[in-house]
């Protein structure tokens, strides 16, 4: 199947819709691809259906008024020239022609491996919330949260209003750097608010700054957890563990691209476009910042790519969005003890059961790669090698098509029509 | 300044099968890479060890070199992923299908066992194949590893011997008796080994070596069984024809249950990007033999660069006006199958040493020796 528009947005959370609405809005055809069956990402996943949240709500039906078609399921699987997107749709493929692309292709958790990680029962944190919002009975059930930043709390607040006993809370930041991340969090009354209402949820739940997971321990699945509480020791007996230490972009597709990548988020100018002519970034792309930075640099890219004028006070909130990505950055960088938790049996990629001893020689990620088949599997390092950077400092591989695997038939683009042919409009 | 006895440029599976043979010798030894062990050519191609008989110097080469490959099958690390599980080479239609028996007498003229499947057989053999085959021929011996670890073991087996190994070396210079480095440093050599592949011509800018660009792509682990690497005869025209870009059938099951598939040349072509015209056509290629192969899923498709010399075959020897450096480059598609092969040849001529096989087809002053009037002719 073929499609052709003026802009095409890969993924549909708040970075691709707000440009959906600001490109379409301004005349644009506007086809929006995403991996889920609905529009939302994974931070407003469900909300299309249940729309709890105002903001979400909001955005959505602007969406849906904005004219912008939606193509749930779909994944982009090549990229093999300029204004040519290869995608696979369920059984179907498709190729999209464009004129300007915006990639918003969100982020994901960042695992480090520890002993028992692999474990049934073990999650990362906003798998953990994913799971319970789509309909994991998680009621009565005992659970403990590790990891760090705002993430943390969103996963604890979704677990306590769905009925689990959330046993601990663990940040692993300092008491010192989470309260002066939370004190920043007063220049920007948004930022409070979300946070208040967080906390407001969560009364009588036990936390504690500078803890962290040690090991999970379970026969067949998780049993328990073995946690390292402000110095100490600790051992909870437990349901479930969300552990995952913030975000990392999902920079998979802008390096197919050839979009220029550095400190771990994608180059963009003032209007998000990329280094690569006509391609947009933004969102977590541009170094994690949250809902509101994908927003506003959604809108940008919107506005840019419909050729329309950016309003002041777009501007404004970029500057302030910005500012708080930068803190959140500071206060997410996990401690040097969570590189330290494997041992040399502990798995640091599942796809290809590589265990950290099998790394002993290599020097880079190449060579963890070719030597040890770290990467090589099904998921393509999107675990592993942000694991891996993190634990040994070694830089990002080159990514290769697909990215994940696809059928050979999608990677085939479909014959051009003959040229008297035209599309109707 | 370092002292070595040789000095081997280019840590693929050439420069690493060379340290082995070199420092089992008892020669002191620099394994001197730019990138890492076994990271360049080496680790984009099938990894087949494969007899080849366009021509005889070819057969002679490659049948000798598979047959290293087995003596060493049992001491190979399981990481090497060395299966034996043989060639069939698909005939198409009745000319393809009588080519064969010429082809299993000049295979059988070298000792290399091989077989002739009708069509029955074939189907029989490998039942996912296109039912409109005619015909294959069976070469059992051949098989397939994976490329990047064999590298890593002659290696690591060179340095166990007192070889020093010098990954994410690049070379600035060859002098006489030293090996210049781009950090500045400079190794003292006996002998020089230029075994860099794609980027020998860099510091040896009269070598007849030019890139040639093959695509590949491995599927998801739980393809559909194949159990022979399975090759088209019309390879050989693909792969030793000098025009524009080709493609042919090549597939190999991989021990990890995936699905290797090639291939694809294109001479001259520089630059890793894959090219989707090219894959296209690989894969449609790869279709009419295994029917159903749209509907696998691929996990990677990537490319490498083959050093391809005019005629073919690698350059194994002296430098014909630099007698201080010494040659074993230029393998193009067979460097994986020809590596202990031509790790012996050179050896054995640095020694000063006799073969078991001739030599001369393979001595780089075929090209390079302005005087010979064959150049003109290779050139031609």
């Amino acid at each position: 199947m073929r499609e052709a528009c003026d802009l095409v947005i890969v993924g549909a959370g708040p970075g691709g819709l707000a440009a959906a609405c600001r490109a379409a809005e301004a005349g644009l055809d506007v086809l929006v691809l995403d991996q889920q069956p609905e529009p939302g990402g994974q931070v407003w996943r469900g909300e299309a259906r249940k729309g709890t949240n105002r903001l979400a709500r909001r955005w959505l039906s602007r969406f849906a008024a904005s004219g912008a078609r939606f193509r749930p399921g779909a994944r982009v699987v090549a990229a093999p020239e300029p204004g040519l997107l290869l995608v696979e749709e369920g059984p179907s493929s498709l190729a999209v022609r464009y004129g300007r692309l915006v990639l918003a292709t969100g982020a994901r958790e960042r695992f480090l491996p520890f002993p028992g990680w692999t474990l049934p029962g073990v999650l990362g944190v906003s798998g953990l919330q994913v799971l319970v919002k789509d309909g994991l009975s998680i009621r009565g059930r005992r659970v403990v949260l590790a990891g760090t930043g705002p993430l943390l709390l969103a996963a604890a607040a979704t677990l306590h209003a769905h009925g689990g006993e959330v046993l601990l809370i663990a940040e692993q930041a300092p008491a010192a750097r989470h309260w002066g991340f939370a004190l920043q969090l007063w220049r920007y009354p948004g930022k409070l608010l979300q946070g208040a209402v967080l906390s407001a949820g969560l009364v009588g739940v036990r936390t504690a700054t500078e803890a962290w997971v040690l090991e999970a321990r379970g026969e067949h699945r998780l049993e328990s957890v073995r946690m390292s509480v402000s110095g100490r020791e600790e051992q909870l007996a437990c349901d479930y563990l969300g552990a995952a230490w913030g975000l990392v972009p999902n920079l998979e597709l802008a390096r197919l691209l050839g979009c220029e990548v550095s400190g771990g988020a994608v180059v963009v100018d003032e209007r998000m476009e990329t280094r690569v002519p006509r391609v947009h970034a933004v969102g977590e792309l541009l170094g994690i910042g949250g809902v509101d930075q994908a927003l506003i640099s959604g809108e940008l890219a919107g506005l840019a790519a419909a050729e329309q004028p950016v309003p002041d006070s777009l501007e404004k909130s970029w500057r302030r969005v910005r500012a708080f990505a930068g803190a959140l950055a500071l206060h997410d960088a996990p401690r040097p003890e969570l590189r330290r938790l494997a041992t040399p049996e502990t798995l640091l990629c599942r796809c290809e059961d590589v265990p950290l001893s099998a790394l002993e020689d290599c020097t880079n990620l190449r060579e963890a790669r070719l030597y040890a088949r770290l990467g090589m599997g099904s998921c393509q390092g999107r675990t592993c090698g942000a694991a891996a950077e993190t634990l040994f400092g070694w830089a990002a591989e080159s990514v290769r098509p697909p990215g994940l695997p696809a059928r050979i038939g999608s990677l085939r683009p479909p014959a051009e029509p003959p040229p008297t042919l035209k599309r109707e409009s | 300044m370092n002292t070595f006895d040789c000095v081997i440029v280019g840590g693929g599976i050439v420069g690493a099968a060379l340290a082995d043979v070199l420092s089992a010798e008892g020669l002191s030894i620099a394994l001197v890479e730019a990138c890492s062990i076994g990271s360049g050519t080496t680790a984009c191609g099938m990894g087949h060890l494969v007899a080849m008989d366009d021509n005889a110097a070819e057969l002679a080469l490659t049948a000798w070199s598979v047959a290293l490959w087995r003596e060493l099958r049992d001491e190979l690390p399981l990481a090497v992923e060395y299966d034996a599980c043989g060639t069939l080479w698909l005939a198409t239609d009745s000319e393809e299908r009588a080519a064969i028996d010429a082809k299993v007498a000049s295979y059988r003229g070298v000792g290399v066992r091989a077989e002739v499947l009708d069509a029955a057989a074939l189907r029989e053999a490998e039942p996912a194949l296109s039912p409109g085959l005619v015909g294959a021929l069976r070469v059992p011996d051949d098989a397939v590893l994976y490329p990047p670890r064999a590298a890593l073991h002659f290696a690591r087996r060179a340095r166990d011997r007192g070889a020093r190994l010098m990954p994410g070396c690049p070379v600035h210079a060859l002098r006489p008796g030293s090996v210049v480095l781009e950090n500045g440093e400079a190794l003292a050599a006996g002998h020089i080994v230029l075994a860099a592949g794609v980027a020998s011509p860099r510091l040896c800018p009269e070598l007849p070596i030019s890139p040639r660009k093959g695509h590949l792509l491995i599927t998801h682990r739980g393809a559909p069984v194949v159990h022979h690497q399975l090759v088209e005869l019309g390879y050989l025209k693909s792969a030793h024809g000098s025009g524009g870009a080709s493609v042919a059938f090549n597939a190999q099951p991989r021990v990890t249950g995936q699905l290797l598939l090639g291939s694809s040349r294109q001479p001259g072509a520089d630059g890793s990007h894959v090219e989707p015209a090219i894959l296209e056509r690989m894969l449609k290629r790869a279709a009419d033999f295994l029917p159903g192969l749209d509907g696998l899923r691929a996990l990677r498709v990537w490319t490498g660069l083959r050093p391809a010399t005019p005629d073919g075959l690698p350059l194994l020897g002296p430098h014909p006006e630099k007698p201080w450096l010494w040659l074993a480059c230029g393998h193009e598609g067979l460097g994986i199958t020809t590596a202990t092969g031509s790790a012996r040849l050179v050896a054995d001529q640095l020694l000063g040493r006799s073969s078991a096989i001739d030599s001369r087809p393979y001595a780089p002053a075929r090209f390079l020796a302005s005087m010979t009037p064959l150049s003109e002719a290779h050139h031609a």
